[in-house]
């Protein structure tokens, strides 16, 4: 098939997933689009496996403490313990983000994890707690392509979701509003679609909604406020799953979702007559993620040439895109928290609870010479020679933690340490001939047009062996500007 | 001069349609652009939250040392500043500044509803939005966006650090960050950077691809007139050997050239003093007085210290009480240093916090961090405040 037919397809791999793989390389040249996205499918159809990585420690101590009786039982522990709880927990966290990292690398169900990506930033969330965070993650790969009022209800009941959102301090003679504000604004309906006392009736609602320890739903009876409530024009004595509810039975829901998964999955400037079409669909199906889908990537419009390599990566995407072309094995696999901190970008840590805001605000002078120079980096194990910012969050007052390990991402000078497995790369460039190699190489890793010519790729790359041209050709390629799009 | 030179950028940009550095605005990076008087400002972020009450003492007040019984700083060791305040004993540089007229102390900033997180707290304080609001990019981030329509290196604010603060990244424009103008050009001066650059040819239409060559391109061009910049009028003075020491020296360098560079933002911490505060707020403190102290000498020696303020903060200051760890939990109002030979007000220029009116333990905030913005960026940068903060906000005095 044609050329145009191969950029399609990497188009799709890298929308719908984290970029195309080295060993899809063959069939991304050979297979329709259709076909393609029917494979994703299919190999995104399982249910997933739950991500536990919660440190031993931790999961003995949880184990041992009961609903019952869970307050003495805390302030029992003692101070040092407690140190080392946190410094398990922080260590399990940054174990969770290099597990999930590694699957959007290794994983066939591409399309799967990057929706759950996407609902990731989406449901945005900071904890501390690896068994609360264990839990969302896994809330929205479960529910990641299903339904979106599942993952919405399973959400607004995880442990995660309610500590961050302060929704356990909602109760009915004090209620707090940041867990409905947010509901609304950034889950549902978006700014400007409610009135502020649209959001003082739902946090009635939701008062009582509160976690256990294990991070279970628990209602809180006594705190809960049983009176009436009027919420967008509704009244009734209503609980938190039925002014869920009311939000979705807004089509303004389905619009607010559906304009962010355009923006991130097709174009940061958004067709407004495309969104209006998939969003009317994805009401009308009561929200099928998995339709929703299905509807941008099986259509025309997708494949457009104004889609196409439009968008920044994320810090992440281009992390895990390197890594899909490039297989390579880490010695140092913190240099991976490392990189996503100098970034921008940290895995279960975003910005705030409005998630990651993309596009354009990934580049800045530091940000771009970075990831021009990480091919390099990560080639010639060269130093990094920058230093991320404190995270006091994470620090928790210490310069470093007692134990001497280092928060997540933070350090000094960071060395990648890796080897790269070039074997299926090159069996792929075998048979090209030599004044077509840079044509072809550039054909598998831009998106874009590049005005970098072949000429000048040549003259910095080794042309001592053909293999030694297709290394340094590759990793030159991914040195540039037009590499950072997809 | 300026004046004169905003309105050629103007023009400039409107005449060419390229992103690419046009040449003729490469010549105007010999001329002098940046005349004694022109006013500078060093923003000293303390991170991880400084706990305020420690800073500036109130030695006079029995809370105080009612609810810091560990912590508390006696009044005979704190340095007298009035009968009532006294600051921390290692604040010696910032007690002379106050003695001769150019330190003044801002009580009780905040914000209405306080997050208690380092990050979210941070981020308000970074882009001056309501605790409500989540914005995107930083008020000083506007204010380049403001200053650099059009222009060809975003140097007027510059971050001394690997990577760029929220704070400095507006909508369009971003600032430069960097800890050395010398390892900077190196990095932004490889061979390949620069030929690819000078391949590409911006099409009509904007396309994606565009804005990452805009910014390699003002990389490019800033590193190389900040390293110019730096090598004209380097400090001879003595500055103490530590990294806030070293960037304060590197940013008087480049204000002693005539560099168009008007904010400088610069980080220390971590401040987050949960156990053992004493001991790290001493030690923060000390390396934050030294290096302060060869700074502002540096300046007043080379007859520029009318022309610079320094200001600091905190995302929060700690809670009045101590915790059992001989240290403090997150707060929320703390004071801000405004230092520098053009200050207006002088000394305690508000009310010390009252310790009787808390609110759950915390202290409540009198004055928002935005009015200081707004003053800032009115009085001193002659910027349109309104624009940057998208709202009116009352000024204050201090400049």
């Amino acid at each position: 098939m044609s050329l145009a037919n191969q950029i399609k397809n990497q188009h799709l791999m890298w929308r719908a997933g984290f970029g195309p793989a080295v060993e899809q390389l063959v069939d991304l040249s050979q297979v329709s689009s259709k076909q393609l996205y029917k494979a994703l499918q299919k190999a995104s159809s399982k249910k997933p496996e739950y991500i536990d990585v919660a440190d031993d420690f931790l999961k003995g101590l949880w184990a041992g403490i009961d609903e019952v009786g869970r307050q003495e039982k805390m302030k029992e522990i003692k101070e040092e313990d407690k140190k080392k709880i946190q410094q398990k927990q922080r260590e399990s966290v940054k174990s969770l983000n290099l597990n999930w990292l590694n699957v959007f690398v290794n994983t066939d169900a591409q399309l799967r994890e990057k929706m759950a990506f996407f609902w990731h930033g989406h449901f945005a969330c900071r904890n501390l707690n690896v068994f609360y965070q264990q839990g969302l993650l896994d809330i929205i790969r479960r529910n990641a392509l299903g339904s979106f009022r599942d993952m919405l209800q399973e959400v607004s009941k995880s442990a995660a979701m309610l500590n961050f959102l302060n929704n356990q301090q909602n109760r009915k003679d004090h209620p707090n509003e940041n867990f409905a504000r947010e509901v609304m604004e950034l889950f549902t309906l978006g700014r400007g679609n409610y009135t502020e006392n649209d959001i003082k009736e739902a946090a009635r609602a939701f008062t009582g909604w509160s976690a256990g320890l294990k991070g279970q739903f628990i209602f809180r009876r006594m705190q809960h406020d049983y009176g009436s409530k009027t919420v967008l024009g509704k009244t009734g004595d209503f609980d938190g799953d039925e002014v869920l509810d009311i939000l979705l039975s807004q089509k303004q829901t389905a619009k607010f979702i559906t304009q962010k998964v355009y923006k991130f999955f097709v174009n940061d400037t958004v067709d407004e007559d495309k969104m209006n079409w998939l969003a009317d669909r994805f009401y009308q199906s009561t929200y099928d993620i998995g339709k929703l889908l299905e509807d941008i990537f099986t259509s025309d419009w997708f494949y457009d040439e104004k889609n196409i390599g439009s968008k920044i990566k994320s810090p992440i995407e281009l992390i895990a895109g390197i890594q899909r072309m490039l297989p390579m094995q880490l010695e140092n696999e913190e240099s991976l928290t490392f990189l996503q901190r100098a970034l921008g970008q940290i895995l279960f840590y975003p910005p705030n609870v409005a998630g990651w805001p993309g596009g354009k605000t990934w580049i800045d002078s530091s940000s771009l010479m970075l990831r021009m120079r990480l091919p390099q980096l990560i080639n010639d194990i060269d130093e990094l020679n920058i230093k991320t910012k404190d995270d006091d969050d994470q620090m928790m007052g210490r310069k470093t933690p007692e134990d001497g390990s280092k928060p997540m991402g933070y350090g000094k000078r960071g060395v990648i340490r890796a080897t790269i497995d070039w074997k299926e790369y090159m069996r792929h460039f075998e048979k090209v001939q030599k004044d077509q190699l840079i044509g072809s190489l550039a054909s598998n890793l831009l998106q874009t047009k590049s005005s970098v010519s072949g000429e000048l790729i040549k003259q910095y790359s080794d042309a001592g062996s053909k293999e030694s041209f297709i290394k340094s050709a590759t990793l030159q390629l991914m040195s540039t500007p037009e590499y950072q799009l997809c | 001069m300026i004046i004169k030179r905003r309105e050629f950028l103007q023009v400039g940009s409107l005449a060419t349609a390229s992103l690419m550095v046009p040449k003729f605005l490469k010549a105007f990076e010999v001329r002098n652009m940046m005349l004694p008087g022109n006013k500078v400002l060093v923003i000293l972020q303390l991170s991880g939250g400084n706990d305020g009450l420690n800073t500036v003492i109130p030695y006079r007040n029995d809370i105080y040392y009612k609810s810091r019984q560990r912590i508390g700083i006696e009044r005979s060791k704190a340095l007298s500043l009035t009968d009532e305040a006294g600051l921390h004993p290692a604040l010696t540089g910032f007690k002379e500044l106050y003695d001769d007229g150019s330190l003044a102390i801002m009580n009780s900033v905040g914000y209405p509803n306080p997050d208690r997180s380092h990050f979210r707290s941070m981020d308000i304080w970074h882009t001056g939005s309501e605790s409500k609001e989540y914005w995107t990019n930083g008020w000083l981030g506007r204010y380049l966006d403001a200053q650099c329509k059009g222009c060809d290196k975003p140097t007027y604010a510059l971050e001394l650090d690997d990577t760029l603060s929220l704070a400095m990244k507006g909508e369009e424009a971003k600032a430069i960050a960097m800890k050395d103008p010398k390892r900077l050009f190196g990095t932004a001066n490889q061979r390949f950077f620069k030929d690819v650059m000078q391949q590409h040819k911006d099409e009509p239409g904007e396309q994606p691809v565009d804005y990452l060559y805009k910014t390699l391109s003002e990389t490019v061009s800033s590193a190389n007139y900040i390293f110019e910049k730096s090598k004209l009028h380097p400090s001879k003075a003595e500055y103490p050997k530590t990294e806030l020491g070293q960037n304060l020296k590197t940013i008087a360098s480049l204000i002693f050239s005539d560099i168009n560079t008007k904010v400088y933002y610069v980080s220390h911490g971590s401040f987050d003093t949960h156990i053992n505060q004493q001991f790290q707020q001493q030690r923060l403190f000390t390396e934050m007085n030294d290096a302060i102290r060869s700074f502002t000498k540096d300046l007043k020696e080379n007859g520029r210290f009318d022309d610079v303020l320094v200001m600091t903060f905190s995302e929060f200051g700690r809670r009045v009480s101590q915790n059992a760890s001989g240290g403090t939990d997150h707060g929320t109002a703390n004071n801000m240093f405004l230092i520098g030979g053009g200050i207006k007000e002088k000394g305690l220029i508000n009310p010390m916090p009252d310790l009787s009116d808390l609110d759950e333990g915390d202290l409540k905030y009198k004055v928002d961090f935005k009015n200081v913005y707004a003053t800032v960026l009115k009085n001193w940068l002659a910027a349109d405040d309104m624009a940057i903060l998208k709202k009116k906000y009352d000024y204050l005095k201090f400049v």
